[in-house]
């Protein structure tokens, strides 16, 4: 609803300003468009300051993405942007029609499961792959950036006492354990090609499912840490991994599609735009969006503070 | 319609009844958590109730603490006991038993204060003790309103109980959840039908239970 209404009024916001513009134009009939009044991405010179276009940053509803598009933000910010925020969209077939439309221009988005929505049939299963498989099937006006190396995606996660007591560094080695192994996510991992199907066939590993409803949230990783399953399905970019001491295990065959942070954005996105965000993408690793997501979950800070640090930290700002 | 079609056929399908993860296998497992979580609220509520009721004492008290539990949203309830206590079934019965408790309560002590003052007043007079007039008087007579707390405890119960499934437990909320994630409505729609016919033919249960429950004196003729 939020979401929704904030959007209705930015419509209102960039109707008044339209008609802001029309009165200038009819009061300066014989003035050469100004450049705030010209089509965006038209725009001249890479930042220029007086040519300011204003672009909007969208994130899906989760907090870890609003976080990336809030980094995104706040660099086009540094690089003489106006930037327009509408964060928590939904999920991908809301969104996603939204930047189609161009009324979203920026939006962080996960290399795989953007790839999967727009080629069914993508077989790449590498993050280089599937930049040059994305490039192909996004939608005239959309383009990827350079991905980050961080990743958020599903994973096969273990205890550490857990993998070494069997000695397990790979999925396959699962199947050195007692079968079948249990393992905890939410139930439509028993229909997912990376499931327990596709363990059986790629690895030999005998999955048991113990459906646990909140997608890799505290009661999956308790079930873990408690042994009431000897694996779970983390997300890779999840903190409580590194704070629990939890192996994800090596996936060599590519059995999950690669997740990597790959920025979305629209043709009003410039050179220099570009520039910025993938100066953020080339300082995101795992282990630093672990980190940003761990200040959301155990400070309850604020996505724009802790993006605002984090910029800083990097040398960015 | 087509939704509704497609969901009769899902449970009509022979094929999904037997077997671990068959739907008669999780009916079975629903009807199991939802019996022992009002078993459990009928161990605490019916004596705390027939004592408040014959006493006259400590309903504010009882009512209260009941109703306020009550509100307590259930899958709070049940995720915030699987965190604490880990996955599987202690964390919905609890949360099941909570829910069921406060009809269960009003069931018995409402059952004992509805009885005729004067048929207590004569049993007291004919040299009946305390517990006497308790039990063969007002729970007795009380017994068709318990009936109706218990039967209206089980069916809360049996609506909520999918949600054993959002912590690694059975039940038909497995079908419910699955369905949601993978936009399989017809699925959905077809456990939901199920734990209503569930809910309609355990109420029928209770309904002639509460008929007979009635002592032959007071039974409507």
């Amino acid at each position: 609803m939020t979401a929704i209404s904030r959007r209705r009024l930015a419509a209102l916001a960039a109707l008044a300003g339209a008609g802001t513009l029309a009165g200038c134009a009819r009061t300066n009939p014989l003035d050469a468009p100004s450049p705030a009044a010209t089509t965006p991405g038209t725009m001249s010179g890479p930042g220029t300051p007086d040519a300011k276009v204003t672009l909007v940053v969208g994130s899906q509803q989760y907090y870890s993405n609003e976080i990336i598009a809030e980094l995104y933000a706040q660099a086009l910010e540094n690089a003489g942007y106006d930037v327009e925020r509408q964060f928590q969209i939904g999920q991908r077939e809301v969104y996603l029609p939204e930047i189609e439309a161009a009324e979203v221009d920026v939006l962080p988005e996960y290399a795989g499961n953007l790839l999967q929505y727009y080629d069914k049939t993508a077989t790449a299963t590498d993050a280089a792959g599937m930049t040059q498989a994305l490039a192909a099937a996004l939608p005239d006006g959309l383009r990827v950036l350079a991905p980050a190396e961080a990743s958020d995606q599903d994973s096969y996660t273990v205890t550490k006492a857990f993998a070494d007591e069997h000695g397990l560094t790979s999925i396959g080695d699962l199947a050195k354990a007692p079968q079948p192994v249990k393992l905890a996510a939410n139930a439509e991992f028993a229909t997912r090609p990376y499931g327990p199907e596709g363990a059986k066939a790629t690895y030999g590993v005998d999955i048991e499912l113990v459906p646990v409803e909140d997608s890799g949230g505290p009661l999956t990783a308790r079930a873990l840490k408690d042994g009431t399953v000897q694996v779970a399905d983390l997300y890779t970019a999840d903190p409580t991994i590194a704070k629990e001491g939890f192996v994800i295990l090596e996936d060599p065959e590519g059995l999950i599609l690669p997740q990597n942070v790959v920025p979305l954005v629209s043709s009003k996105v410039d050179g220099a735009a570009a520039a910025a965000i993938e100066a953020v993408n080339a300082k995101l690793t795992v282990a630093e969006l672990q980190a940003l997501n761990a200040r959301s979950i155990d400070e309850q800070a604020r996505s724009a503070d802790i993006a605002t640090d984090w910029l800083s930290a990097q040398g960015l700002a | 319609m087509n939704y509704l079609l497609d969901a009769l056929a899902w449970i009509a399908d022979p094929a999904r009844w037997p077997g671990p993860d068959g739907i008669a296998t999780r009916l079975g497992e629903h009807l199991a958590y939802s019996a022992v979580g009002v078993l459990i609220a009928c161990a605490i509520g019916i004596p705390a109730g027939w004592l408040v009721g014959h006493t006259r004492r400590g309903r504010g008290l009882a009512v209260g603490l009941s109703g306020a539990a009550r509100a307590l949203p259930t899958l709070g309830v049940v995720t915030l006991l699987g965190i604490l206590l880990g996955i599987g079934l202690v964390g919905p019965l609890v949360a099941f038993v909570v829910l069921a408790l406060p009809s269960v309560l009003a069931g018995a002590y409402a059952g004992v204060e509805a009885v005729d003052p004067q048929a207590v007043d004569g049993a007291r007079a004919s040299g009946m003790t305390e517990a006497q007039v308790l039990t063969r008087v007002e729970i007795p007579l009380g017994l068709p309103l318990l009936v109706g707390g218990v039967r209206s405890a089980f069916l809360q119960v049996i609506a909520t109980a999918t949600l054993a499934a959002y912590v690694g437990a059975g039940g038909l909320g497995r079908y419910l959840f699955l369905g949601l994630k993978t936009q399989d409505y017809p699925q959905m729609l077809a456990a939901s039908l199920l734990v209503v016919a569930l809910a309609l033919v355990c109420d029928l249960v209770f309904a002639a239970l509460q008929r007979v429950a009635a002592p032959a004196g007071v039974r409507p003729h």
